[in-house]
């Protein structure tokens, strides 16, 4: 361990002169595993394989290789971001290519391990490999770069998740870590990396989409004694979980992008605020933290460049309103996390008064490769005004689940339908929603525009932080709407008036509308469509008045929803029905006398005991106390409930 | 002024120009432009919570808080667009969406910022329909009663209790529609760290937040033919009320509040400035007995019944600190129940005692077991002044058709040092007055000690009195206190006595005083006050004639053993959620 240190810090301290060193590069090479001396297992183990039960893969991987008394080292890795495949185990024997089998649930370990071990390869599993010079290749398993998912993608952020071993830091300094921010500070000022970041384009990708140099610059010509740098890890819309891939899988990839960052705005201390529902990141990000101080890449004079960085750890309590700037500022001062006006903006002041910049995790973790590939390369990379790449989390009705790195300027089809594999079941497409309980929808019509921030608040939804989550022709979209009302109403902080009264409004409204008319005047769909005029009038005072991001985006669903299913809407209202089948509760039941029997059976079933009637005698709903579940219907033998 | 006028911008298509760091609100407010507030007061940060302040930015097309928004150079701002106009009045009718909506029945009928914005904004159609808050009324404090429904959750308690008192009693809990203000762990008043001190009412837009009213006690005892009903008001109420009565704020209405208390059928009426110039013989005594004979030093005022709960609480370590004279009133109660009734040969349970005090944590003081003895209250009920005004309403009594009259003699004179305990900072100028003659024998030149005087929130001066130099301070508004006690914790301190007064500006500013108030009434109250011990001769409490015949009579001396009984308690440790 401590002669590989040594060749590991001589590298990072004078690159020049040990970079071409023999031994240095076939060190480098090991550590990459461009060539393995003994069998070497990877088990996807992120928080996501582990929900799919990579645990058990781990232990059967474990049983197995004990029982048939086998060496071999076996890695947890992060997630490789088809979530759809897991559990996902890797195998790379000593002069063959690593592959990689999907779908690996416990039980089909020994088969596999079997397998492999006499180089035989269960197909059914194999996803694909990962091609190295001078190692055999499986045959008839394609390569990583040849599948379907990951060949259109584009992958920098996403580079090393689910391929390396994350809480390795001598892998990462082996496939280029660190040297992007060392060369920074050997050779720039930090003005100068304002101005570089300035110039890639790249911009905030935790939703807002602000350049992200040019907010640096304002930390940076803020003058004061101290400055700070918060990495925003409270990721907490619905459907979004690149963070959380990011800082399982790659976790020394943020701390590079955060000491770029610090380095730019001339920070010396840092926060990273993560929820604490992610232990699993939190644990990892530790551990990285640990071998970065080891290393002397965090602390004080980082390699006699006199430039001191120190990183803190704040898990957050899983508020989504601690998301935003000011809330998440309060948050780690020890405060209720509720955001504040602004100005001033936290970049003037912030944490503690002192300027602050808070970038989201995708942003950082995008820093370290724009700086080794070369500012005017990512500047090449997307549209006119959205630069590099963009990480999208797939969800809902979509056949293959995950993360996707790609281009900005990519169609939403090709994301949905080539990488994402369509609809799942053959059902129909109805809409995807982009960016969270924030955002909006995107229907059929609006899938072939280019990606980017500009193009998707056209259509009237926005970046945020790239949740897709895809329904199909069985969502009903004000249920959708009802959903995301129900979420944004619990999740805000509750201090500005339009949001905390006026998302309760709403939902109230949005309840009412898929709900049966409790009263006479409410089944006049003259006072129901009212409601959706208000629900209108509403959500543009919201967007208009409210305190903060949180608020200001809260009735977006709604609007959104309305704007492009208005008819849905409109069904509900003057139908009472609910053609996608969700909101049952609209529906009146009534027995009618002519067939009812009396048998009692639907009267015994009634969840609420709202049907009435002696034993041989036509039977009775009240209708104050049915609750339209249906369960009436589903037992009667006589089909003497009828259904309005 | 004009030449710092530095930034120019254009409201409602006029150039006007401003200073650098002024809020939009604040340069409204100069030109007349009226912008409606909830949340925002004036002593804290802005939090931009209510929204009701928005304007349109017109530059970037958005509205924006003017509360908290700073001018900016070329900045357009329209204050009453059709947009801004139509958003406000959304906000009003969200707040009445799920409001309790029983404005007849509510303490802040006719007086309740919610029901006047939603006048003035025009709201007269229920557009938005909510569910109705259903909470529980908080009955449990002293002095205070709390109805959660009724709160519009603006924070402005929250922050009055935090950054006017620093005693954080109260704060938000639960989120989204959720929310609420509650005490800590949500239980009730009474085992929170409130000091009852009402600075919360004083700033509550609504009827979610106001004093527990003793009127049925008070009517009982008036008409209980039985009852000799005893009443005493604070230094500050004949300076307080004036608003109230339709007479311009600071007017003196001392002769008609002793008119009309009769006319309601108060058998006795004592000034309670009388037992202030009794507290400065007691204080001023204890403080040159702890000068002279070593006792602990600084020596804080124990007057301010909020401030001396702060102490139990948050600093009983330095409760030895603390004076051991009894407040004004609970001298009072105590001699109306002791030497007058001997005096006037009544049965001491026959006397109904009542306080007209500025303050809601008088009614606290009032019911602690240190103010009893042989399980009788030495002051049965107290009444705000909020509350007096109201009382006058109930008995139909027009203060105006009154003969101006005098209060009762035997406890009735008073001199100005003890009208002076009304303003922050009169007390402690009342103390050295009597101190310097105490110590000296000899009245002290000049009575007025101008560094006392004012809003300072920490007013500190040394005062000469004959060979020591006493190092004073006056503390105004609970917030300016944590900087003494720490000072005195440390054992760095050089001060001798300190005068705490709770509420900033003292009594003037209490929480029990009529909602109407604002800054430059209370500026006028305190001038009245100091205008009152300008004119009269009588201006030292040791020569109030009725204090001598009192000591010649009864008490003997200061800290005499009658006085330690009547005068005088302690205070022990308090836990603060108890």
């Amino acid at each position: 361990m401590e002669t590989t240190q040594f060749l590991l810090l001589d590298l990072l301290k004078k690159p020049e002169e040990v970079s071409q060193k023999a031994s240095l590069q076939s060190y480098l090479a090991a550590l990459r595993r461009e060539n393995v001396t003994e069998p070497v297992i990877f088990i996807g183990a992120g928080t996501c394989g582990l929900g799919a039960g990579a645990g058990k893969t781990l232990h059967a991987v474990k049983e197995f290789l004990a029982e048939k008394n086998l060496d071999a080292r076996i890695i947890e890795v992060g997630c490789i971001g088809l979530c759809s495949s897991e559990p996902v185990m890797d195998i790379q024997l000593p002069g063959y290519n690593r592959i990689s089998f999907e779908k690996v649930d416990a039980a089909k370990v020994p088969d596999i391990l079997t397998g492999i071990f006499q180089l035989e390869v269960d197909k059914t599993h194999a996803m694909c490999q990962f091609p190295s010079i001078g190692n055999q290749s499986w045959e008839g398993v394609p390569s990583y770069m040849e599948h379907p998912f990951f060949k259109p993608q584009s992958r920098l952020v996403l580079k090393n998740c689910g391929i390396v071993d994350p809480v390795s830091i001598e892998e990462y300094i082996a496939t280029g870590g660190y040297q992007s921010y060392l060369s920074l500070i050997r050779n720039k000022q930090p003005l100068e990396v304002c101005d570089m970041i300035e110039k890639s384009g790249l911009r905030g990708r935790g939703g807002g989409g602000f350049p992200t140099g040019k907010k640096w610059k304002f930390a940076f010509h803020t003058e004061a004694e101290q400055k700070y740098l918060i990495c925003n890890a409270d990721e907490g819309d619905p459907g979004a979980f690149m963070d959380r891939a990011v800082i399982e899988g790659d976790p020394h990839r943020l701390l590079e992008g955060m000491a770029i960052a610090a380095y730019g705005i001339g920070a010396t201390k840092a926060y990273v605020y993560i929820r604490a529902e992610y232990p699993l990141a939190i644990e990892r990000l530790n551990i990285a933290l640990e071998q970065a101080k080891q290393y002397g890449l965090l602390g004080e004079n980082i390699f006699d460049s006199g430039v001191n960085f120190s990183i803190k750890v704040k898990k957050g309590a899983g508020a989504f309103v601690c998301g935003e700037e000011t809330a998440l500022i309060h948050s780690i001062e020890g405060e209720r996390g509720m955001p504040r006006p602004r100005p001033p903006f936290p970049a003037v002041s912030g944490l503690f008064h002192k300027p602050t910049i808070i970038n989201n995790v995708e942003t950082l973790a995008n820093l370290p490769e724009i700086i080794a590939l070369g500012v005017e390369h990512f500047a090449s990379m997307g549209t006119d005004n959205s630069k590099g790449t963009k990480v999208f989390a797939l969800s809902g009705k979509i056949a293959l689940t995950g993360l996707v790195e790609v281009p900005m300027g990519t169609t939403l089809r090709e994301v949905l339908f080539t990488i994402g594999g369509g609809i799942a079941n053959d059902k129909k497409f109805k809409a995807v929603q982009i960016g969270g309980p924030s955002g909006g929808c995107i229907t059929e019509e609006n899938l072939d525009i280019q990606i980017d921030y500009e193009s998707l608040i056209k259509v009237g939804a926005m970046m945020g932080s790239g949740g897709l989550v895809v329904m199909d022709e069985d969502t009903c979209m004000v249920d959708v709407a009802k959903f995301f009302m129900d979420f944004i109403q619990r999740e805000s902080c509750g201090k500005c008036i339009p949001c905390r009264e006026g998302t309760r409004r709403m939902l109230e409204i949005l309840h009412t509308i898929t709900h049966k008319p409790t009263d006479e005047a409410k089944y006049e769909p003259l006072e129901r469509i009212k409601s959706v005029m208000q629900l209108e009038k509403l959500g543009k005072v919201i967007r208009e008045t409210s305190l903060c991001g949180l608020g200001q985006t809260a009735p977006n669903p709604v609007l959104s929803t309305l704007r492009w299913f208005r008819h849905e809407y409109e069904e509900h209202i003057f139908d009472k029905n609910c053609s996608a089948g969700v909101c049952t509760e609209l529906r009146t039941f009534k027995i009618d006398v002519e067939k009812c029997t009396g048998c009692m059976v639907c009267a015994r079933k009634c969840p609420t005991e709202a049907i009435i009637g002696a034993k041989k005698v036509p039977h009775f709903i009240i209708e104050e106390k049915c609750i339209s579940c249906g369960a009436c219907a589903d037992v009667c033998k006589f089909d003497a409930i009828d259904i309005f | 002024m004009t030449e710092t006028m530095n930034i120019n911008l254009e409201i409602n298509n006029k150039q006007v120009t401003a200073n650098k760091g002024e809020t939009i609100l604040e340069v409204c407010k100069r030109l007349g432009i009226n912008i409606p507030t909830l949340c925002h007061i004036k002593e804290t940060f802005p939090t931009g919570a209510c929204r009701m302040c928005v304007v349109e930015h017109v530059n970037s097309g958005k509205l924006i808080t003017s509360c908290s928004y700073p001018v900016e150079e070329g900045m357009k701002i329209m204050t009453h667009s059709n947009r801004v106009a139509e958003s406000r009045k959304v906000i009003v009718e969200l707040l009445l969406s799920n409001h309790p909506d029983d404005c007849l029945y509510c303490v802040r009928n006719m007086n309740c910022e919610l029901q006047t914005l939603s006048a003035d904004l025009g709201v007269r159609e229920r557009r938005v329909m909510g569910v109705k808050n259903l909470k529980n009324l908080d009955h449990t404090g002293a002095s205070l009663v709390r109805d959660p429904a009724k709160c519009i959750l603006c924070g402005r308690c929250v922050d009055a209790c935090d950054r006017i008192m620093g005693v954080n009693a109260i704060d938000f809990i639960n989120r989204g529609s959720n929310a609420e203000i509650a005490v800590a762990f949500n239980k009730g008043l009474n085992t929170s760290s409130c000091i009852n001190c009402g600075r919360c009412i004083m700033v509550c837009p609504t009827g979610a937040l106001y004093e527990k009213n003793h009127y049925a006690q008070i009517m009982e005892a008036l008409d209980n033919p039985k009852k000799h009903v005893v009443v005493q008001y604070a230094p500050s109420i004949s300076v307080t009320m004036a608003e109230e009565i339709g007479l311009p704020a600071g007017t003196d209405v001392y002769g008609l509040l002793n008119a009309s208390l009769r006319k309601m059928g108060f058998n006795t009426v004592f000034d309670g400035a009388f037992t202030a110039d009794l507290t400065i013989m007691e204080e001023g005594s204890e403080l040159i007995h702890r000068l002279t004979e070593g006792g602990q030093l600084p020596m804080f005022t124990s007057c301010c019944p909020a401030w001396v709960k702060y102490m139990e609480e948050f600093a009983p370590e330095l409760l030895s600190h603390l004076s051991s004279a009894k407040s004004p009133m609970q001298m009072m109660g105590a001699m109306i129940k002791t030497y007058w009734a001997e005096k006037k040969g009544l049965d001491p349970h026959d006397i109904y005692s009542v306080g007209i005090m500025p303050c809601i944590a008088k009614k606290f003081e009032a019911q602690r077991s240190e103010m009893t003895r042989h399980g009788m209250s030495d002051v049965d009920a107290v009444l705000t002044t909020r509350e007096l005004v109201g009382l006058l309403k109930i008995y139909g009594i027009d203060i105006h058709s009154l003969e101006p009259e005098s209060v009762d003699s035997l406890m009735g004179q008073r001199s100005t040092a003890g009208k002076i305990f009304g303003a922050a900072g009169g007390v402690m100028e009342a103390a050295v007055r009597s101190a310097h003659k105490l110590v000296t024998g000899e009245e002290m030149s000049n009575l007025r000690i101008e560094a006392l005087r004012g809003f300072a929130p920490v007013k500190r001066t040394t005062v000469r009195i004959g060979d020591i130099d006493l190092n004073i301070a006056a503390v105004n508004g609970l917030a300016g206190v944590k900087e003494i006690i720490e000072e005195v914790r440390s054992g760095k301190s050089d001060l001798h006595f300190i005068e705490v007064m709770a509420c900033p500006g003292g009594c003037i500013n209490g929480g029990g005083q009529p909602l109407t108030v604002n800054e430059e009434n209370i500026r006028k109250r305190m001038a009245s006050l100091y205008t009152i011990d300008a004119t009269e001769t009588i201006r030292t409490s040791h020569n109030n004639p009725e204090i001598q015949k009192i000591y010649d009579e009864y008490l003997g001396e200061p800290l005499s053993e009658k006085s330690h009984h009547l005068l005088h308690t302690h205070y022990e440790k308090r836990d603060v959620l108890i």
